[in-house]
């Protein structure tokens, strides 16, 4: 019996379990092979979603579905938490005193905020990146009467790096069409010399931050927060007064993967090959989605186009024969939308050659991620992206 | 230049080859938050945007910049922590 395991059911590791199933289904049938995803909650959340909670109103109760209502008949479904990831003896271990052997091992842990990390984070600053964050950031939104916005970054690399533009913009909006923008500022704050890692999308996004009235401020990485003065403080040593302050929490890899050695401190991305998406020089170890180091967005989009490489590779050694030369390497592709606010969005499309050349703004867009969101659980987990992206 | 030509041995190198853009940027602001006044931190980088964001970015939070040092591939930023 050749054991596959998957940690983690989100994106990533949902996908990949069924993807392999379906390759490997002779095997599994026969008794030869098995397919385990491991997760801690048994629930599949679609945290893109999160961001829809806090500026439009997204039900969070659709955002979740059970994992194994997900996943092929075919692939088994552990319910609990890993506690020890052991090499040597090709096991996991899990909360309860229990264990699981592999022999191959695919990663899937994501990342994990750790708003904690700043002092003050959690009384003073709202976020999106979890259903509780969003909801009290759209009550805070509904409370406000006018002032200073900030949104930030508070540590990098962190969740779906458009995400905090995107509010950024989607809050302008609503404060104009809520009477409100008159009375209000609204800064953006970038860690890094641009508004954007990815230089054309900056390209992109800067005229409409100019456009809106919303103030760029570049370089300001989160060092401090008063809570007394209202006041976040930059560690390049800007200081900026807020009303309704906005931060992105920062982020690490599983402690799992921490404890374990296999993701090094102290942000524990696993070191992951950028084309075969093995960990280190380990041939039965993948990762994909959030938890590598690869300098790719942390995305769903990322783990979505992951996952067939993956399947590919696992696949292939279960049944020992080569891997298909094509399926088998990952190029670097991302695709994901962008929100620029007043119903209107862009397109980010690239790989590891290709930088995005984002169309200009337009309704289409935006119409075309909420479409994705609506139809997130027919598609995605399920192995059906292949037809969205063809129609892109 | 092609070597570097330092009077002071770099406290802490921090090799960010093969990181893009703004990882060696990054790994920079970390050594600089837990490193002491007077280090002198050497960001190796094979990102060719490393050479104009780190000085940008040292001018910005008033620390010094020793130097930038192309190599072969890479280029070797050095920079001294001021606060």
């Amino acid at each position: 019996m050749q054991n596959v395991l998957v940690l983690g059911g989100g994106v990533g590791g949902t996908l990949v379990a069924n993807l392999i199933s379906r390759k490997i289904k002779k095997q599994i049938e026969a008794g030869d092979a098995r397919v385990t995803v491991v997760d801690e909650k048994g629930e599949h959340v679609y945290q893109p979603g999160f961001m829809y909670i806090a500026m439009g109103n997204q039900d969070p109760k659709s955002l979740r579905k059970p994992e194994r209502r997900l996943l092929d008949d075919r692939v088994e479904l552990v319910i609990g938490e890993v506690t020890g990831i052991d090499e040597e003896t090709r096991t996991v271990s899990l909360a309860g005193d229990r264990t699981l052997e592999y022999d191959y091992l695919i990663l899937a842990t994501g990342s994990r905020i750790l708003p904690e990390a700043i002092e003050h984070f959690e009384d003073e600053a709202h976020h999106f990146y979890s259903e509780e964050a969003a909801l009290k950031l759209r009550h805070a939104l509904d409370a406000f009467a006018g002032g200073r916005v900030v949104v930030g970054i508070a540590g990098m690399p962190y969740k779906c790096p458009p995400a905090p533009l995107e509010v950024a913009l989607l809050i302008e909006a609503e404060l104009r069409e809520r009477g409100l923008r008159d009375k209000s500022e609204i800064h953006f704050c970038s860690p890094i010399a641009r508004a954007f890692t990815i230089e054309s999308v900056s390209e992109m996004v800067t005229p409409e931050l100019e456009k809106k009235g919303i103030e760029l401020h570049t370089f300001f990485n989160v060092e401090a927060i008063d809570p007394e003065r209202k006041a976040v403080m930059s560690l390049e040593g800007e200081e900026l007064e807020y009303d309704l302050l906005v931060l992105v929490p920062p982020h690490k890899g599983a402690q799992v993967l921490l404890d374990s050695g296999l993701g090094p401190a102290p942000g524990g991305w696993l070191p992951t090959d950028p084309k075969t998406l093995n960990v280190g020089e380990r041939p039965n170890v993948w990762a994909l989605g959030d938890a590598t180091n690869l300098p790719l967005s942390k995305a769903g989009s990322t783990a979505h186009f992951e996952a067939p490489v993956v399947a590919e590779r696992v696949a292939a050694m279960v049944q020992q024969r080569k891997p298909h030369a094509k399926e088998s390497i990952y190029t670097g592709k991302v695709m994901c939308f962008f929100e620029v606010g007043d119903g209107k969005g862009t397109l980010l499309r690239f790989d590891y050659e290709n930088p995005p050349n984002p169309p200009k703004p337009s309704r289409l867009w935006h119409v075309g991620k909420i479409f994705f969101n609506k139809t997130y659980y027919r598609i995605v987990p399920k192995g059906r992206g292949g037809t969205i992206e063809k129609r892109i | 230049m092609t070597t570097l030509e330092l009077e002071t041995t770099p406290t802490t190198t921090i090799d960010a080859r093969g990181s893009f853009c703004p990882g060696p940027l990054m790994e920079l602001i970390r050594a600089i938050r837990e490193g002491q006044v007077g280090d002198v931190l050497a960001v190796i980088s094979s990102d060719n945007g490393s050479k104009t964001d780190i000085p940008a970015w040292v001018a910005k939070a008033g620390h010094k910049l020793i130097g930038v040092f192309p190599h072969e591939g890479y280029d070797e930023i050095v920079v001294e922590k001021l606060k």
